[in-house]
């Protein structure tokens, strides 16, 4: 693996990505889970606990989009027009659940829509995330330096399939957060969700793994050829791990350990992915080599990264430090 | 869905609706940002619960107009890839960056101090408070820098080459960000920016007054939008006349559409009050003009010479119609303001700025002057960059994504839709909230028996408890 500006920027634009999964993952599985806490006051405690740090975990997102067009144009100008409608149905979905924070607290008539909108709006936001995953993963036809696909190209059994992985997934970061950040009767409820959907979760994660190595032969050979079948083993194994760690964090009561052991199922799935991807950056069309932006252009955005990225990890670590601990019924943000 | 319109009409559309939108919501919180800190400075300055009453009064009003500022920015990170690949595709490795910088250095920084200036003054204790909260406010400062040279670059690109396949390769950074018409148009736009917030918030405090003279929150609100109004406006206007040089000497046929002349002027062009431009008559019908001025203006000279739109191939023109009356609508609205920032200084002489009702009711109306300036502005200037996307080099027709008309038409009515329904209620809570009288907290409970008498203040035994946590929905 030669160490080069590409690489280092696949592997910076990959962190961001992951970053931003793992974040906005448990804010949107928050507002995934919304149709289980009815009662009003429930609502105010889970959106209050995530609205401190929300707009700096969707930050990402925007790292991830603006970071891509930086250092990878062409992996940008490919991508988004495959992706057309699952991106425009993420856009409109995060709209609805970014401004739902702030509306649902300005009006007593409406706010069970903006309520409405904020489940509706996190549920799109996961589950057209995962269909773009999953059209990645199964390749996009690239002729030209432009996308040459159709407009329906990202709609298959299997990129739904994607979907559903990672509506499921957020929603069980969601309730691990919750029954990290709450207490009593929503962190009881939060609990059981955390074990159906780290249930559910597994299961689609072995589907997936299943499923994608017959997708593409690259990935086959990736997966079950020898040598490298002896090292993709560990991420099974380390799975197998989390899992236990989850469930046994769940039925002994710890807070913080089932929510780490969720980060650790997304995290492992990431690797995965980067496992079955590399050298390409869009599997079987353009290699991370291929779709670079001139050295120029990541030399000048890696000075301000090296720098910039460590200060924004300290400073948004101190924003969750300040907000740490049970989120107080009585003690509302608005 | 095409509305029997081609995928690139449709896309400006697109581009042009989300922009506008999106704008709006920066141009108020960038300006309103840095109120906040000046208000929560003085609070901790003079400890006068006036002045966190006002912090916490438009903190509220900050909050909402930031979030939907973030989510329809998001939108914009990822339209020039939707929409805009080709674009994207040859001007990313210089765009990109630029964007990028703006991300990790203000995104980031706004955000990651947003919550603690919003909801933290207790927990982290008033000095990493005031911290955060500036914080916030040059996180918009620097946002605005760098969307400003991104955009800018596109007017009058500069420190790059171009590759054996189109492509833009960034030669030297330094001329790249700090490109020749960058810093007139950072700085136009960030004193539109402060004047924009100035009158909202002006109009706010008069509306007020209106009700109830004695509100001593009001009347700082209203004294200190008056003192922006009357000293950076005429600053603005100053500033805009160096922009429009600027502009004078790299897109003349911008500068051509906006005066609305299509013929070459070699011994000095007239201003054009009025008008109506034709392009396809190349002229303009009804003109209302002031010999010579036009050439004062733009050269300072009487009888400088000022080039016509017919200098260009007809389809190297922009088209003058849209810039005309956008910049008119503009520099009209400048004009205004100054009017208003002297009323007030003579009212201020005459210490009846607290009283002139038709000084209230005139900063009610000139409330949402500054946004209605600041799109007009866009427009001109943008409009005026047409038929290209980065100025002579890349035509907009060349910049689209492989689209489909239908999947743009479909996609800019969900958007048209949704913008309305959200930002609709969203301004509608903006309202709402600003037509709540800032009242101090022991005030509430005199509300209901008569109005204390102006200028008392509680004294230092009074505790004000600094309360962020009620839910104030009505």
């Amino acid at each position: 693996m030669p160490i080069d500006l590409p690489t280092i920027w696949a592997g910076i634009i990959a962190f961001a990505v992951l970053a931003y999964v793992v974040l906005d993952g448990f804010d949107l599985g928050v507002g995934i889970l919304f149709p289980f806490f009815p009662a009003r006051k429930d609502r105010d405690v889970m959106t209050n606990s995530i609205a401190p740090v929300w707009d700096g975990n969707e930050t990402w997102l925007v790292l991830g989009g603006g970071g891509l067009m930086a250092v990878f144009p062409l992996v940008y100008a490919t991508v988004l027009p495959a992706l057309y409608m699952p991106i425009i149905a993420m856009l409109l979905g995060l709209i609805f659940r970014g401004v739902a924070f702030e509306f649902r607290w300005r009006t007593q008539r409406a706010s069970q829509y903006w309520d409405h909108g904020f489940w509706i709006g996190s549920t799109l936001a996961g589950f057209t995330q995962g269909i773009a995953l999953g059209a990645l993963v199964q390749g996009i036809h690239i002729a030209d330096r432009q996308y040459a696909g159709g407009w329906w190209d990202w709609l298959t059994p299997f990129s739904l399939l994607t979907g559903v992985a990672v509506v499921v997934g957020y929603a069980l970061l969601g309730a691990c957060w919750l029954n990290l950040k709450t207490s009593g009767d929503i962190q009881a409820r939060a609990r059981r969700l955390a074990m159906i959907t780290g249930v559910l979760m597994l299961v689609l994660i072995g589907a997936v793994s299943l499923w994608s190595p017959f997708i593409n032969e690259a990935y086959f050979e990736r997966w079950f050829g020898w040598p490298t079948a002896f090292f993709s083993a560990f991420v099974p194994t380390l799975i197998a791990a989390c899992a236990f760690a989850l469930w046994h964090g769940l039925t002994t009561d710890k807070h913080l350990q089932p929510f780490l052991a969720a980060l650790g199922l997304f995290v492992l799935s990431f690797v995965g992915l980067g496992i079955s991807f590399y050298p390409y950056i869009v599997p079987g069309s353009l290699t991370i080599e291929e779709a670079a932006a001139p050295d120029s252009s990541l030399q000048f955005m890696l000075v301000g990264a090296l720098v910039l990225v460590p200060a924004i990890l300290a400073y948004t670590g101190y924003a969750y430090w300040v907000f740490r601990g049970k989120i107080d019924p009585d003690e509302g943000y608005h | 869905m095409t509305f029997g319109m081609t995928a690139e009409i449709l896309a400006r559309i697109q581009f042009a609706f989300t922009v506008s939108f999106h704008f709006i919501f920066p141009a108020f919180s960038i300006g309103t940002a840095s109120y906040l800190a000046v208000l929560n400075g003085l609070w901790l300055w003079k400890r006068d619960p006036a002045y966190l009453k006002l912090f916490e009064y438009w903190k509220t009003i900050f909050a909402v107009t930031f979030g939907m500022g973030v989510v329809s920015g998001i939108v914009m990170s990822y339209q020039f890839g939707t929409n805009w690949s080709a674009f994207s595709e040859k001007a990313g490795a210089i765009i990109g960056p630029l964007m990028g910088y703006e991300v990790l250095t203000a995104f980031f920084l706004e955000a990651g101090f947003l919550g603690i200036a919003l909801f933290g003054r207790k927990r982290v204790g008033d000095g990493l408070h005031m911290f955060a909260v500036v914080m916030v406010a040059v996180g918009t400062l620097i946002s605005a820098t760098w969307i400003t040279s991104a955009n800018s670059w596109m007017h009058t690109p500069a420190g790059f080459s171009i590759d054996g396949n189109g492509t833009f390769i960034p030669e030297d950074w330094w001329a790249i960000i700090f490109n020749p018409s960058f810093p007139y148009r950072l700085t136009h736009t960030v004193l539109a920016a402060f004047l924009t917030t100035a009158f909202a918030v002006g109009a706010v405090g008069a509306w007020h007054l209106l009700r109830n003279g004695t509100n001593r929150q009001a009347q700082i609100m209203f004294s200190m939008a008056m003192w922006m109004a009357a000293v950076v406006t005429p600053v603005q206007i100053f500033v805009g006349d160096l922009h429009g040089l600027n502009t004078l000497e790299h897109q003349p046929a911008k500068i051509a559409a906006m005066e609305g002349h299509y013929e070459t002027h070699q011994d000095g062009a007239p201003l054009i009050l009025f008008g109506i431009p034709d392009d396809d008559a190349e002229t303009t019908h009804f003109a209302l003009e002031i010999p010579k001025l036009g050439s004062l203006i733009l050269t300072h000279k009487l009888d400088g010479a000022v080039q016509g739109l017919k200098e260009w191939a007809k389809q190297d023109r922009p088209p003058a119609i849209i810039p005309f009356f956008s910049f008119r609508i503009m520099v009209g609205i400048g004009f205004l303001m100054l009017g208003l920032g002297l009323w007030s200084l003579v009212s201020r002489w005459r210490k009846d700025l607290y009283t002139s009702t038709w000084l209230h009711r005139a900063a009610v109306v000139m409330g949402p002057s500054g946004f209605v300036a600041v799109l007009a502005g866009w427009y001109t200037t943008e409009v005026g960059r047409q038929p290209y996307t980065i100025y002579g080099l890349m035509r907009t027709s060349d910049s689209l994504s492989p689209v489909e008309a239908p999947a743009v038409g479909t996609s800019l009515l969900a958007f048209i839709i949704v913008y309305f329904l959200v930002f609709g209620a969203g301004v509608f809570y903006l309202l709402r909230l600003m037509r709540r009288e800032p009242v101090l907290d022991e005030d509430h409970e005199l509300d209901k028996g008569p109005h204390r008498a102006a200028g008392i203040t509680p004294g230092p035994a009074q505790e004000n408890p600094i309360r962020e946590g009620l839910p104030n929905a009505d």
